[in-house]
């Protein structure tokens, strides 16, 4: 194995570390410590946190999870695909559409039964 | 170019490790997530045999599909039955599963 | 330019039985989804439909053979046989639910649709020809399974059994996975033929690939080991058994079973027969499946003595039965008498699944509401207020003890002459003496029933209708393979999956 084609991945690490680094380094060097609780409070988008970190969901939210999941999972099918688009021909875009309509049915069935409403 | 060898060795520990955390972990989510490991390391196995012995054919990326795709609608099933279960109990500890007997 | 099948090549025709069952399911759902809440009693008999559908094609296409999707997919009478097996359970899981679902409280239509499309995997399994297939039928014959399990919600018994159906299924197909990925990487090919001709090189070549083909098919033996809940992979059985819903356990205890043996037949009859290391003259994995059939059969029929539970007596009985179809797997392993042991596999099934439907539905004719009323001393006094169950609850006892006249016996009947010509004769005097074994527990039911006092107070005073359809039809099975059993022969003899197999690579 050659080293050389590997130094170049070590010095683009280093170099990746040290430049964040060195701000942060330097800031917490220079700058002045003067805590309130209105700067030790958690930072959320600017808003004052409301309540505890720790709740519980609402039991919908995992199902919409699971949901998204199963058909995030099911586009690994279209990649290679695609992928091959170019060179397949009639009988592969027919599959393809055949996959894609049974899924808008699973879509429609999960919406009919009520598993897409948030309340 | 690694051997074929050492893919071979990483997927058979991530298979043992897997198969370890399966016996011997006591949360059912942990349970399921060493049994996606395990076919995970399986994943692995099959992308370099592909690779390295038949690369002209598509079977083995087609099958690391097919895993990845199965193995998602189980873990789907398999934590909407322990959301179901840790509604009723507030424990998803296999060992708190005793009123059939093991 | 990647080669693609055309329309011609594809053969739809060959696919159509398995092609219109999950179809006919996803129209269902759809059709589900309309239905207005006072309607939704149509979805159970527009599934049994679907599947008399499947089956009336089956039955038709029977002559039709020949490959599918690239030779992904074949159709041969072995898959002929198992459709009509797969259908027919679930038809009848169908009938025998219809009104225990009302009763108790169940009645949600994904029943039906989570029963056809495992049966769909059944019958994608029986019809494989590719590892890959084999692996995504199982998946598609088990995750139905594990909903299944769990369909009395908030019962506590039944989750139980759902998330240990499900913990210990999906570990086991992690197994199959593995498997299938050692002997891919051994062979270079999933495609069954294509395996047993590399298998057969490597054999000869003797090039130590074939060691990793031993693990391969080891683990795959394991994997297949759990579904078909055989000793040592059985502990998850009597647990889920008796924590399902009953007409769930009596779809899965045969349903499950027919998979499981028609991914074992084939992967190892057809795939890997020539695995023949050592200069023994059958295949490698015979001792090992020998083996664990008489750990099943001695564990299963011993274990289920100790049963008050009928439902996990009938799970450990299910254990013993998985032992002497694995007999006759073990059989087909020997050259010579592979396509009888085959044969015998294969008609041991469709006995198994009669007899065993008809002995669940008995038991949700007895079952409570609240799942109670099935332990053995239930059944005390049964004769005095319901002869003609009571008859039939014993008739089906005797055919799972394998009494003459009874289809169970023909079943038995096959299995064991398989084993003694394959040579295997310890095995099936094993066979044989368990089966004794067994007749102490089944004729026990019978001495409940008919011989001792008590008031067996039973759940329904009449009998629904649709289970009184799904008990015919599982009593008329039972009878007529048990008095005509040259009708099996017929069905059978024709099932040459290893010789077409062997001539084909």
């Amino acid at each position: 194995m050659n080293l050389n084609e590997w130094a170049f991945v070590g010095i683009f690490l280093a170099i990746a570390g040290i430049l964040p680094a060195v701000p942060i380094l330097l800031g917490w060097l220079l700058g002045p410590r003067k805590p309130n609780p209105i700067k030790t409070d958690t930072y959320e988008c600017g808003i004052e946190t409301v309540g505890d970190t720790w709740v519980q969901f609402k039991v919908q939210y995992y199902i919409f999870a699971l949901v998204f999941v199963i058909f995030d999972v099911e586009m690994l099918f279209l990649f290679p695909w695609a992928v091959a688009y170019q060179r397949l021909d009639l009988f592969a875009f027919v599959a393809m559409t055949i996959f894609i309509l049974l899924l808008t049915i699973d879509l429609f069935i999960l919406w009919r039964k009520g598993a897409l409403e948030w309340t | 170019m690694i051997p074929l060898w050492m893919f071979l060795v990483v997927g058979a520990a991530l298979f043992a490790i897997g198969v370890f955390g399966v016996l011997a972990r006591r949360n059912a989510i942990a349970i399921l997530m060493s049994i996606e490991l395990m076919l995970n390391a399986v994943n692995i196995n099959l992308v370099a045999f592909w690779r390295y012995l038949t690369p002209e054919t598509m079977s083995g990326q087609a099958f690391a599909i097919f895993v990845f795709v199965v193995a998602v609608a189980e873990a789907a099933v398999g934590l909407a039955l322990i959301v179901a279960i840790y509604r009723r109990r507030q424990s998803v500890v296999a060992e708190d599963m005793n009123v059939l007997k093991w | 330019m990647i080669e693609l099948p055309t329309l011609e090549s594809l053969n739809v025709v060959v696919t159509l039985p398995a092609l219109a069952l999950v179809l006919g399911a996803i129209v269902l759902l759809l059709v589900d989804v309309f239905l207005p809440e006072r309607r939704r009693w149509i979805t159970g008999w527009l599934a049994l439909i679907g599947v008399l559908v499947s089956l009336g094609i089956t039955l038709l296409t029977t002559d039709r053979t020949g490959e599918a999707f690239g030779g992904m997919f074949v159709a041969d009478s072995f898959t002929a046989f198992l459709n009509v097996v797969v259908l027919i359970t679930a038809a009848v899981g169908i009938l025998i639910a219809m009104d225990y679902l009302r009763r108790t409280d169940m009645n949600r239509s994904e029943y039906y649709f989570l029963l056809l499309f495992s049966t769909g995997g059944m019958m994608f399994m029986g019809a494989a020809n590719d590892l890959i297939v084999i692996f995504v039928a199982l998946e598609l014959l088990s995750i139905p399974l594990y909903v299944m399990s769990g369909f009395r919600r908030p019962e506590t018994r039944s989750e139980e059994s759902a998330l240990k159906y499900f913990l210990l299924g999906a570990f086991s197909s992690g197994f199959l996975v593995y498997g299938i990925a050692l002997i891919y990487g051994a062979t270079g090919s999933t495609h069954l033929p294509a395996v047993w001709a590399a298998v057969s090189a490597i054999v000869e070549g003797g090039s130590s690939a074939v060691y990793l083909v031993l693990l391969g098919a080891g683990l795959i033996v394991v994997a297949l080991g759990f579904k078909v809940a055989a000793v040592p992979f059985h502990m998850w059985t009597p647990d889920v058994y008796e924590g399902a819903p009953t007409p769930v356990t009596a779809f899965m205890s045969v349903g499950a079973k027919a998979g499981g043996f028609a991914a074992l037949l084939r992967v190892l009859v057809i795939g890997l027969p020539s695995l023949i290391v050592a200069e023994q003259t059958a295949a490698a994995w015979v001792d090992a499946l020998a083996l664990i059939a008489a750990l099943t059969m001695i564990l299963g029929n011993f274990a289920a003595i100790m049963q008050t539970n009928l439902k996990r007596m009938l799970a450990y009985s299910s254990i013993a039965h998985a032992g002497y179809i694995l007999m006759a797997v073990a059989a087909a392993g020997h050259p010579a008498v592979a396509n009888q042991g085959v044969q015998a596999a294969l008609m041991y099934l469709l006995t198994y699944a009669f007899t065993n439907l008809g002995a669940f539905g008995i038991i949700i004719a007895v079952e409570r509401n609240d799942g109670s009323g099935v332990s053995l001393d239930d059944l005390r006094g049964f004769s005095r207020q319901r002869p003609w169950l009571a008859l039939l609850m014993a008739f089906f006892m005797l055919s799972l003890t394998g009494i003459p006249l009874t289809a169970g016996f023909v079943g038995k009947w096959y299995v064991f002459w398989a084993s003694i010509n394959a040579g295997q004769v310890v095995l099936a005097v094993i066979g044989v003496l368990t089966s004794v074994v067994g007749a102490f527990y089944y004729v026990r039911v019978i001495v409940r029933m008919f011989l001792e006092e008590g008031s067996a107070d039973l759940a329904q005073p009449r009998l629904p209708r649709t289970l009184r359809a799904g008990l015919i039809v599982a009593g008329l099975g039972t009878l007529i393979f048990g008095v005509l059993p040259f009708l099996a022969a017929d069905m059978t003899t024709g099932i040459q999956i290893a010789l077409a197999a062997l001539g084909g690579g």
